[in-house]
């Protein structure tokens, strides 16, 4: 839908761009000597710099959370209905940060971006981050807002995870917790849809070692084939049922490989679309940092120990239909904030659309959202 | 206190059993008036396990923790001995597993309290005396939408507790919002008790 006629939109908005020249030491062990992050936000921030709201992202999204582009109406914000005034997180009373992650590729310094070093592209040569390198860059967007604290950071799947570990790297820095379709750290299912992911990628002849970008060419092939097994951990099997069944494209098998079922002319048209925004190096970082987040590794598997330091509240919502990161993961996040003690709202959203259902408009949650936010608000005076 | 905690007399007698301060897990607590009213009495930590959407909303927008779930399904998110009390208020008859759910609260629980309904107060025994099932303030429904399927008396629930290793630590009966200390069984229409591992 075209962004300009929704009337309780942010309304058009314009990226910026934050430049930091202090080297950021990464989990690797390896250094970035500077760095920039693009960022949007909405909504106006208070004198007491109290009621702001980092919104984190997941695998394929990046800083345009809400609104529209003036020149691109039609580019809305990959969490437009939850954002905007009026809206679950309004931003009548929230300013709110969206941020493209460090090694992103939507403007944010990433594998597309020039190494100072060498003074070509970083392509393979882009190091490694993770969910912690994230948020440490995310915590120096907000010193350069002037933001010493936030009222909430709110994400879902791998921004939620962004969300749990503001609470232990952070505590004093973040108030409310909000962490959707979340999961503590992947199962050994998820990291091999991740493993399928990157050797589609990497096993593409146009993949060059990942310095693809001195040779013209993307891997494309092998982005496409990763995003459809992505996508199809997204959706729950019932929603695919319902969605595509058995249905036929041209209404009779033909014998051939070519498109014959709905869901392959889906995944397909999903693939082609991704490969030509995305690039394949960020997406060869994004799914190792999903596979390395594990807040409790370090505590021996103990998540109740490794949450010990969070002091925030948490909203913590779950969908029943989810696969990818199901209900009883979430539980294990309760289960562990329990035991410490903390501020929780734990809700299962009964949703049929699997582990999309977080970016989804479904009443229910988004009732429960807005009146979490409700209660932030009033916590704040605001 | 709050028009809805006047309403519920229990209310009042659960907050005067409980230490300041105590960690409480409230199984079934619907809109989360009790965790709200046990908050502003007796500060603490409290939880709420609710299974309901609207409740789970209403619990937020009430300022208190809750938790989705199913308490028929067994308090196995909930560490041994991990609070000070687990109440069941006015939830036992409408449980399909009472013995197991008691069993879990004192698991989860140093103490459990619950509170239900007496069949046996004898206006509910004149009903059935008459050739009808009960319809009153405490029971509002008809026999084919109760959720109520496992009503007892209080001496039901007593020989239960002596069956099942349950100490009895304290007990209230009322009927109107006032304590009845004479044939309780008779004449309360509403139970409250505190209880222990025996």
């Amino acid at each position: 839908m075209d962004g300009t006629q929704d009337k309780l939109s942010v309304g058009a908005v314009t990226p910026s761009v934050a430049r930091f020249d202090e080297p950021l030491k990464l989990r690797s062990g390896a250094t970035l000597g500077g760095y920039e992050l693009v960022y949007e936000t909405y909504g106006t921030l208070n004198a007491g710099k109290s009621n702001a709201v980092l919104v984190c992202h997941a695998l394929n999204a990046a800083h345009h959370v809400a609104g529209y582009y003036a020149d691109d109406p039609d580019n809305v914000g990959w969490w437009d209905n939850m954002i905007g005034p009026g809206k679950p997180l309004d931003t009548t009373r929230f300013f709110v940060i969206g941020v493209n992650n460090l090694g992103g590729c939507f403007g944010s310094t990433g594998p597309r971006s020039v190494n100072p070093a060498t003074g070509r592209v970083w392509g393979a040569d882009f190091p490694v981050v993770t969910v912690e390198d994230w948020v440490a860059s995310q915590a120096r967007l907000a010193d350069q807002l002037g933001i010493q604290r936030f009222a909430a950071v709110m994400g879902g799947s791998l921004g939620a995870m962004q969300a749990l570990s503001w609470t232990i790297q952070y505590p004093e820095r973040i108030g409310h917790a909000l962490v959707i379709a979340c999961a503590p750290n992947l199962s050994a299912q998820n990291i091999a849809f991740n493993e399928v992911a990157r050797q589609a990628i990497i096993t593409d002849p146009d993949f060059h070692a990942g310095h693809y970008y001195e040779h013209n060419t993307q891997p494309t092939r092998g982005l496409r084939v990763a995003r459809m097994v992505g996508h199809i951990t997204y959706l729950s099997d019932d929603e695919m049922a319902s969605k595509f069944g058995r249905q036929l494209r041209n209404g009779k098998l033909n014998y051939t490989f070519d498109v014959e079922f709905e869901i392959e002319s889906y995944l397909r048209h999903q693939g082609n679309k991704f490969s030509d925004y995305f690039d394949a190096n960020t997406y060869l970082r994004i799914t190792k940092a999903l596979d390395y987040f594990d807040p409790a590794a370090e505590h021996g598997g103990n998540l109740s120990l490794a949450l010990e330091p969070a002091t925030a509240s948490f909203l913590v919502i779950s969908f029943t239909t989810d696969w990818r990161f199901s209900p009883e993961r979430s539980r294990e996040i309760i289960k562990a904030l329990l035991d410490n003690r903390r501020d929780v709202t734990y809700a299962e959203i009964d949703a049929p659309h699997g582990h999309d259902a977080f970016l989804l408009d479904d009443a229910r949650y988004h009732r429960l959202v807005a009146a979490y936010f409700d209660r932030i608000s009033k916590d704040l005076g605001a | 206190m709050n028009t809805n905690a006047m309403q519920r007399a229990d209310f009042a007698a659960i907050a005067n059993w409980i230490k300041p301060d105590a960690r409480v897990l409230d199984l079934g607590c619907g809109d989360g008036t009790l965790l709200r009213f046990l908050a502003e009495q007796r500060g603490g930590a409290g939880y709420g396990v609710e299974i309901d959407d609207d409740g789970i909303l209403a619990c937020v927008r009430n300022g208190v923790n809750v938790i989705q779930g199913d308490l028929e399904r067994g308090l196995s998110g909930f560490a041994d001995g991990s609070f000070d009390y687990v109440i069941l208020s006015q939830t036992l008859q409408a449980v399909r597993s009472s013995e197991r759910v008691v069993r879990e609260m004192l698991r989860v629980g140093r103490e459990g309290i619950v509170t239900f309904p007496n069949f046996g107060y004898w206006r509910n025994r004149l009903h059935v005396f008459r050739g009808r099932m009960p319809v009153s303030d405490n029971l509002p429904y008809q026999w084919f939408d109760t959720p109520n399927i496992h009503l007892c008396t209080i001496t039901d629930f007593e020989n239960f507790c002596r069956e099942h290793g349950v100490r009895i630590l304290e007990r209230i009966v009322m009927r109107d919002g006032s304590a009845i200390g004479f044939l309780p069984n008779l004449f309360g229409s509403l139970a409250v008790y505190r209880f222990e591992r025996a």
